[in-house]
This record gives structure tokens, C-alpha cells and sequence, in this order.
């Protein structure tokens, strides 16, 4: 857990004094992470390099697991903190194992064990251990660079990360595939960060809290759903954009609004039983799967009643399938491209997992509360 | 012909001086090293005090050599060195400090902020900053620095002959005093072709104490 306490800090410049923190009071909780957000020069880094005292608080306090960083020595404090700084920063000098093994040595570790770490981790972020571990950082790409950067930070498995903007240098599609991997490697190791961004949909993305700052001060400390639907303020409404309601669409899954009571049968049922299930459930269509469960098409309620023969003579071929862990935003694409109300969603396994629909996706948005409808 | 004949002639004794001469700058921009790297990594953690330094190292370099070796007579003639040897080599240091100083200082500012303050958020100490990153990526630098220091001070040697220092410097005073253009040619290609010979032998030598990491 990291708490900052009325965390000030003021610069003395030849233009007078700058005040970049200006009493930031937040907690954020084990395993979270919390993302600093704002425009350019509202104090975010320093509010970050405080915590790791590469920057001393001009008043208030940051303790971490209620300990008082100040009371630590700096040395050992910063060892135990992972720290991702912008520019990467790998050590032109050392190969990408040495880079790895910097924090890992200095605590001590004996070399084989720190080498180990060092290949496990570069397997972790699907790097090759053989190909990459002694190359030097000048031989790797940009992508690759910011991934060593930041197993780098993780190496001796520090319980608190500080990150900032890990993965501002670089282009926007490689970005997205690092947040996700990182997302997946934060799934398991639970550290508490806190990431610097001055990109809301990475925020939005990455945070389980997000805090707003403007001139140094916190503006709003919220979920990112929160912020999305209830900004505080015009600042805050402003800087999250005119389209936040519709970035909300990320936040949610299919799944998180799919209604899986939707009746499916086999091609072979008779248009009687299919009718007899559409009504149980109150809907005007059903979904026919294959042998293997996977949905491949649908029929009407209208089509069905009176008819003779198998559900299949009657059905239409589905024109998209959604996997049920996409998030919102893909769906509502799929639906407007494919000129449909609905989707059918899949599993992992392919199988049929429920029905989306626009209207439970514009319920969803309309929710003040921001709680996604459950069915 | 003659000057072919005379080095074939005295070729012990030529080698003789070189090696003399070799001894010398290697001495003087050994110490000068040992003293002008932590010099000017030390300055630079202060910039009025860098400054200060490297005027005072770059007005020591514009003093002619003879000037040089004239003022230490009476100084090292206390200790009864006033000739010879001793004051060469000082000279010597003194003029290698500038280039070395200069770009220890240079190549140890210019090292990338953003890997300081990886180094520093990292939690390294500002000995291990130091020793681990901020040298190994200042070496080649360093090192040019301490290849202009020695092919510039291996002409400087030359004329430390006249104080009675030995060396290459011999054969020319020799030649010029006893009109004997043989010995004069002789040690004045010998002169330049072991600058030569250092300057190519310094510059293998920073290739391979660069990390292979900085070279392109
Ligand atoms: N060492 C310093 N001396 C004087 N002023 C400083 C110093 N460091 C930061 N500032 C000022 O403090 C304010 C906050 O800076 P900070 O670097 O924290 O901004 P930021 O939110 O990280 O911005 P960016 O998104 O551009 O990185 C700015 O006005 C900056 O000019
Ligand atoms: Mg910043």
C-alpha cells in the first residue's frame, strides 16, 4: 500500500516559485494499480519521483506499507521499488541480462539465480532468453527495449512499481500489445503501482484507480469508470474528452452484459421445441449450434411457428461471432460493420456463451452508476 | 643513401633512444592519468570549479616547452634535478593534464540523464553510478583524450633532449649541433613514426576497452 500524506513540493526557479505538488492526499491499495493522469506539467513525475526520493517532498509525508519512506535509507528504499522511467534508460554498456541483473546483484543475489531470473523474465514478455539475453540494447527495437525496461524494474520482484509513461515511446499498435502483456504478467504478481500517463484511454486501460491532476493538485481520485461517467468537474470532463461516455464501451465486456439464457438448438430440433424455448425465455429468436456447441446460426420466432421440418431449413447463417471476453467498444464495431442488433458470443472453446444485444449496451452506458447491467 | 647506411649502422643504439623516449611520455601520461581522470571526474560536480580547472590546465599547455623545462631548473634544482629525466616528465604530466582532464570531464557530463536517473532510481550508489556506468561509457572518450596527450607530448619529449632527458631528441640536437644532417633526418622520421606507431597502438587499445555495447 502506498499513502501520500499532504505531499508538497515547491521549486525555487529564477521565475519565481513553482509549486508541482501541492498537498496530493491518496492511497493506493496492494496489488492496485493507480495511474497519474494530466496535461503536460501538472506534476505528475514529481509526484512520482518523491515516492522513490529521487525528488525530497518540500512537506508531507509517503508511507509505504505504513512505513515512512523517510526513515528508510534511500539506497535500500529505491532497491525494493520497481522503477520504469520514461526514457527507458538500459545501460548502454551491459548486455540485456546484465541491465536485468543490476538490481538483483546489488541485493545480493548470487549470479546464477539472478541469471535465471533474468531468462525467466525475458520469457515472460515472450522474448526469446537464447536470442536476447546477450545482446546489448542498441541491437533491440524500440518494443523490445521498453519490455527489457521494464522486467528490468521487476527483477527483484519489488512489491511496489513506479512507472513512468513505461510505454510512451513507441507506436501505438506495439503499445497495445505491451499494456496487454502487462496486464496479463499484473493478473499474477499483484504489485501495487503507480503508472504515469498523459493518454486517458491508457488510463482507462491500465488503472484500477485513476487520478486526475492539474497544477499539482488532484482534480478527482476515481475508477476509471467513475471518471468516465461522473467527472467531478469541467476540467475533468474536458481532459477525459468529449467521447467518454463511449470510452466507457472499453470498460465492459461481452460477457458482463451477454444474456447466456438465450435458447439454443441443435440443426436437427424441430421448429416446436425451438418455439417452445424462445418462449420461456421471452425473446424472438434462437441460436442453432453445431455438434461441437459452436453457434453458426439463427431463426425467428415468425419463421418457426407453423413450420414442418428441422430448425436448420429455417435458420440463417450467423454473419459475426464475438468471443465473450471482448470489450464493448469491439463489439458495438462488429455490430455497426455487420449492420445488426445483435452478436452471439463464444468462449474460449468457441462455444456458444449468450446473446449481446444494442440495447443492453446502451442500457450499460445509461447507467449512472456506472455498474454494468448483470441480466 | 647516407641516412639508410647511418641507421643501419647505429640501429642498437637507435632503439636505444626510443625506447628512452617511450619511457618518458609513457611515464609522465601515466601519472597524468591516474591524477587528471579523477580530476576531471570530480569537477564535474561543479561547474565554477570545472571551469576554473580547465583554464588553469589549458594556460599550462600554451607555455612553451622550453619556457617549461627553464622554470623548473631552478625549482628541481633544490632536489638537485634541475636536468634530466625528472623535469621531462613533469612537463610532460603537466601538459597531458589539459586534454585528459578535459575529456573526462567532457565524456562524464555528456552521459544520458535518463541513465542516471535509471541508475539512481535503481538505487545504486554514486560509487557503483559511477563505476558502472558513467566510466564504462566514458572510456573511449577518455581515451581519445589520452591518445592527443601522447602523440602531442612525444614531439614535446623530443626537445626535452636539450635538458639532458635522452630520447629520439639526441639524435636531432646531435644532428643540428655537430651539422650532421644523417643523424638529424634520422631522428626526426623516428620521431614521427612512433607518434605514429602510439597514435595507432592508443587507438587499437580504446577499441578494445570500449564495451562492445557502444560500439556501432
Ligand atoms: N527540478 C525542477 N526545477 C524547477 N521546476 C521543476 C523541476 N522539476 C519540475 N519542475 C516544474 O514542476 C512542474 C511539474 O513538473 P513534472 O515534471 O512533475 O510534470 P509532469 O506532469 O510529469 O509533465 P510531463 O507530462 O510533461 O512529463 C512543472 O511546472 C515543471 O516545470
Ligand atoms: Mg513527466
Amino acid at each position: 500500500m502506498i499513502q501520500l500524506e499532504n505531499l508538497t513540493k515547491t521549486f525555487e526557479t529564477p521565475r519565481g516559485v513553482v509549486v508541482a505538488a501541492d498537498k496530493v492526499n491518496m492511497t493506493v491499495p496492494t496489488g492496485e494499480i493507480c495511474v497519474l493522469l494530466g496535461p503536460s506539467g501538472c506534476g505528475k513525475t514529481t509526484a512520482l519521483k518523491m515516492i522513490n526520493r529521487l525528488i525530497r517532498p518540500t512537506s508531507g509525508r509517503i508511507l509505504i506499507n505504513g512505513e515512512d519512506t523517510a526513515d528508510r535509507n534511500t539506497i535500500e528504499l529505491r532497491r525494493q521499488i520497481g522503477y520504469v522511467i520514461q526514457q527507458i534508460g538500459l545501460f548502454p554498456n551491459m548486455t540485456v541480462e546484465e541491465n536485468i541483473c543490476v538490481v538483483p546483484r546489488m541485493l545480493g543475489w548470487e549470479a546464477k539465480p539472478a541469471k535465471a531470473r533474468a531468462a525467466e523474465l525475458i520469457d515472460l514478455v515472450g522474448l526469446d532468453p537464447h536470442h536476447f539475453l546477450y545482446r546489448y540494447p542498441k541491437e533491440l527495437s524500440g518494443g523490445q527495449q521498453q519490455r527489457i525496461g521494464v522486467i528490468r524494474a521487476l527483477a527483484a520482484d519489488p512489491p511496489v512499481m513506479l512507472m513512468d509513461e513505461p510505454f510512451g515511446a513507441i507506436d501505438p499498435i506495439n503499445r497495445e500489445i505491451i499494456q496487454n502483456e502487462f496486464l496479463k504478467m499484473q493478473a499474477t504478481l499483484k504489485k501495487t503501482i503507480m503508472f504515469v500517463s498523459h493518454d486517458i484511454d491508457e488510463a482507462v486501460k491500465m488503472g484500477d484507480k485513476i487520478a486526475i491532476f492539474r497544477g499539482g493538485r488532484i482534480e478527482q481520485y476515481d475508477t476509471p469508470d467513475r471518471i468516465l461517467s461522473h467527472p467531478v468537474n469541467a476540467f475533468v470532463a474536458d481532459f477525459v474528452g468529449a467521447d467518454r461516455t463511449l470510452k466507457r464501451l472499453r470498460l465492459v465486456t461481452a460477457e458482463m452484459i451477454a444474456d447466456p439464457g438465450t435458447p439454443a438448438v441443435a440443426r436437427g430440433a424441430r421448429p416446436q421445441e425451438a418455439l417452445q424455448a424462445a418462449k420461456a425465455h421471452g425473446g424472438r429468436t434462437v441460436i442453432v449450434i453445431d455438434a461441437n456447441h459452436r453457434p453458426v446460426a439463427y431463426a425467428t420466432v415468425e419463421e418457426l411457428s407453423g413450420a414442418h421440418g428441422t430448425v436448420g431449413d429455417f435458420a440463417h447463417p450467423l454473419p459475426a461471432t464475438v468471443p465473450a471476453r471482448a470489450d464493448l467498444r469491439a463489439v458495438v464495431s462488429e455490430m455497426f460493420a455487420n449492420d445488426v442488433m445483435w452478436l452471439a458470443c463464444t468462449d474460449d472453446q468457441g462455444r456458444f456463451a449468450g446473446v449481446v444485444t444494442q440495447p443492453a449496451v446502451t442500457a450499460m452506458l445509461g447507467q449512472s452508476s456506472g455498474q454494468p447491467l448483470t441480466n | 643513401m647516407e641516412v639508410f647506411w647511418f641507421i643501419a649502422g647505429n640501429w642498437a643504439s637507435i632503439v636505444e633512444l626510443a625506447l628512452e623516449h617511450i619511457t618518458i611520455v609513457g611515464v609522465a601520461v601515466g601519472f597524468a592519468i591516474v591524477a587528471g581522470v579523477p580530476i576531471g571526474i570530480a569537477i564535474t560536480q561543479n561547474q565554477s570549479i570545472a571551469n576554473a580547472v580547465l583554464y588553469i590546465a589549458s594556460i599550462i599547455v600554451t607555455i612553451p616547452s622550453i619556457a617549461l623545462f627553464g622554470l623548473m631548473i631552478p625549482i628541481l634544482s633544490t632536489i638537485g634535478h634541475g636536468i634530466g629525466w625528472l623535469p621531462a616528465v613533469i612537463a610532460i604530466l603537466l601538459y597531458s593534464l589539459l586534454p585528459i582532464i578535459r575529456n573526462t570531464h567532457t565524456a562524464i557530463t555528456n552521459v544520458d540523464p535518463a541513465l542516471r536517473e535509471a541508475a539512481r532510481g535503481m538505487g545504486m550508489t554514486s560509487m557503483q553510478r559511477l563505476t558502472r556506468v558513467e566510466i564504462p561509457i566514458a572510456v573511449p572518450v577518455i581515451m581519445a583524450g589520452v591518445r592527443t596527450a601522447v602523440v602531442m607530448n612525444i614531439g614535446v619529449a623530443a626537445i626535452a633532449a636539450y635538458i639532458g632527458a635522452g630520447g629520439l631528441g639526441v639524435l636531432i640536437s646531435r644532428g643540428i649541433s655537430q651539422t650532421d644532417p644523417r643523424q638529424l633526418i634520422t631522428g626526426a622520421i623516428a620521431v614521427s613514426l612512433l607518434a605514429i606507431f602510439a597514435d595507432w597502438t592508443l587507438l587499437k587499445l580504446q577499441k578494445l576497452l570500449t564495451p562492445s555495447g557502444l560500439t556501432h
